[in-house]
């Protein structure tokens, strides 16, 4: 009985996760949906935190929403700040200023590698003695920029520029995708091979399953073997029925035997071999850091 | 090639990828079950973590209060009370598999919430002590460390829930009888417990 309970309130849980307000896409350091600045004001907070990340490699973004709709400030600041991931990775060095305009909520989600700097009570103070007084005025562009200065302040110092800012999830995919391109390029080849040589269709399942396995478990010894080795036996069955059934057809086209992936033994374009990612094309992308809730909130 | 080497050759292909078709389901459910299990005793660290954030908050939080409040004693014994409680649950490697002792931990965790969501509703009388800077400080580290707390259990429920998942799946199932892999604790909503407490600043 407890057990259908838990099952209900987790389902209950998914279910309102799937109505709930959408987290916006992550295009640049500021994001205003309410339409509350104006193109210069969002270059120059975007400038003062561009600096910011190129020196310190630190992520800060602003987000601006009209309404809440609803949902609970701290819930929907955490669901973004964990899409977005800002920050880099490993350093976590990331933080979000959010405001609710209709609520007039203002919450500061600091990553877990700026917590011991931007601490919870610094983020209240920023909110309370610079967004707060401002906001109240209708000087919503002075306290941004105040809050947008004082957290660079705040974290400035927390990581020097010793290191230029990494990018580990675009280099991997990065080199996974090169590795795609040489299998592609191979298939031609192993196409030629598998509809003409005795040992084409065995090398050509061998070199698919061997990728396959690797796609699928990564860079283990034992599975790529065994991925190879059902690839090969695959291959190889599949290699002389093409051969047997071109010959059997006379001469035909010289024994190329059908679309190549025929020989593949199960197909060497799994999914998530052209995967994206890497790229941000001179947008604005997160750089893989993690939040926990740290922060603070407020409202004017 | 004759014809005996042919059958003899495809009898033992037939029997490696008939033992290949039973390991490599076995292989891969293990793995994912090992993986998922790592995953969520990662979380449950994460949840321990920022649980005794909160404890080590409470002395000093206590000590201040006293200061401007020494007359709401009984409110002050219940925290420091539950705060004993909290340190006193033993937590083991196994908790997340024994429901009882699993239940004991939140229990103490949620009365420690519930005697701290009472004293920051005391404190609202004490004008002095709220314009305190020592403890506007200590309020902003409690409300911050309460909505951690809240973070990491959700995302040890999500956790867990998709080890409990994988486990009932099959085959993962039949591996996980055979390994001996248990079924995970969740927290669960009590009443009053899932929001930090309330703390408005603009009063």
């Amino acid at each position: 009985m407890r057990r259908v309970l838990v099952g209900i309130a987790i389902l209950g849980i998914l279910a309102s996760g799937a109505l709930a307000l959408d987290v916006p896409k992550l295009e640049a350091r500021v994001t205003d949906l309410a339409g509350l600045l104006t193109q210069e004001q969002i270059g120059a907070l975007d400038a003062k935190l561009r600096d910011l990340e190129t020196r310190d490699s630190t992520q800060v973004a602003i987000l601006v929403i009209p309404s809440l709709e609803g949902e609970a400030l701290e819930d929907y600041s955490e669901r973004i700040a964990t899409a977005w991931r800002l920050g880099q990775k490993g350093r976590d060095n990331g933080a979000l200023l959010f405001i609710a305009m209709k609520e007039r909520k203002v919450r500061i989600e600091v990553g877990y590698g700026l917590e011991p700097t931007l601490t919870d009570a610094i983020s209240r103070r920023i909110i309370q003695n610079l967004i707060a007084p401002n906001f109240r005025e209708g000087n919503y562009y002075q306290g941004i920029d105040a809050a947008a200065t004082a957290l660079i302040q705040v974290v400035r110092g927390t990581y020097t520029a010793s290191e230029p800012p990494e990018r580990p999830a675009g280099r991997r995919s990065g080199g996974r995708r090169s590795f795609d391109w040489i299998i592609f390029l191979l298939f031609p080849l192993l196409w030629v091979l598998g509809s003409t040589g005795k040992w084409g269709g065995g090398l050509l399942g061998a070199g698919a399953g061997t990728y396959l396995a690797y796609a699928i478990l990564g860079t283990t010894l034992i599975p790529l073997l065994v991925g190879g080795l059902i690839g090969a036996l695959a291959g190889g069955v599949v290699g002389s029925l093409v051969r047997a059934a071109s010959r059997s057809q006379g001469k035909g086209r010289g024994g190329f035997g059908g679309p190549f992936f025929w020989g593949g033994g199960g197909g060497g374009f799994s999914g998530g071999g052209f995967s994206s990612g890497g790229f941000s094309g001179g947008g604005f992308s997160g750089g893989g850091g993690s939040f926990g809730g740290g922060g603070s909130s407020g409202s004017w | 090639m004759n014809k005996g080497w042919l059958i003899g050759l495809g009898c033992l292909g037939l029997l490696i990828l008939g033992a290949l078709v039973v390991l490599i389901p076995v292989w891969n459910s293990y793995n994912s079950i090992v993986s998922l299990e790592q995953d969520v005793n990662a979380r449950w660290a994460q949840v321990e973590n920022v649980y005794q954030r909160r404890a080590d908050l409470v002395p000093n939080l206590v000590a201040t209060v006293k200061g401007y409040a020494s007359h709401e004693r009984e409110v002050l014994e219940t925290v420091t009370a539950s705060r004993a409680q909290v340190g006193s649950v033993q937590v083991t490697k196994d908790i997340l598999n024994n429901p009882a002792e699993f239940q004991k931990f939140q229990q103490a965790q949620n009365s420690l919430s519930g005697a701290l969501s009472r004293l920051l509703l005391v404190v609202e009388r004490y004008p002095d002590l709220k314009a305190n800077q020592n403890f506007l400080e200590l309020q902003s580290q409690l409300e911050g460390t309460e909505n951690r707390i809240a973070v990491e259990r959700k995302r040890f429920n999500e956790s867990a829930q998709m080890y409990n998942t994988r486990i009932k799946q099959f085959p993962a199932l039949i591996v996980a009888r055979i390994f001996s892999f248990k079924e995970k604790q969740y927290f669960q909503a009590t009443a009053g417990s899932e929001k930090p407490p309330v703390v408005d600043f603009t009063k």
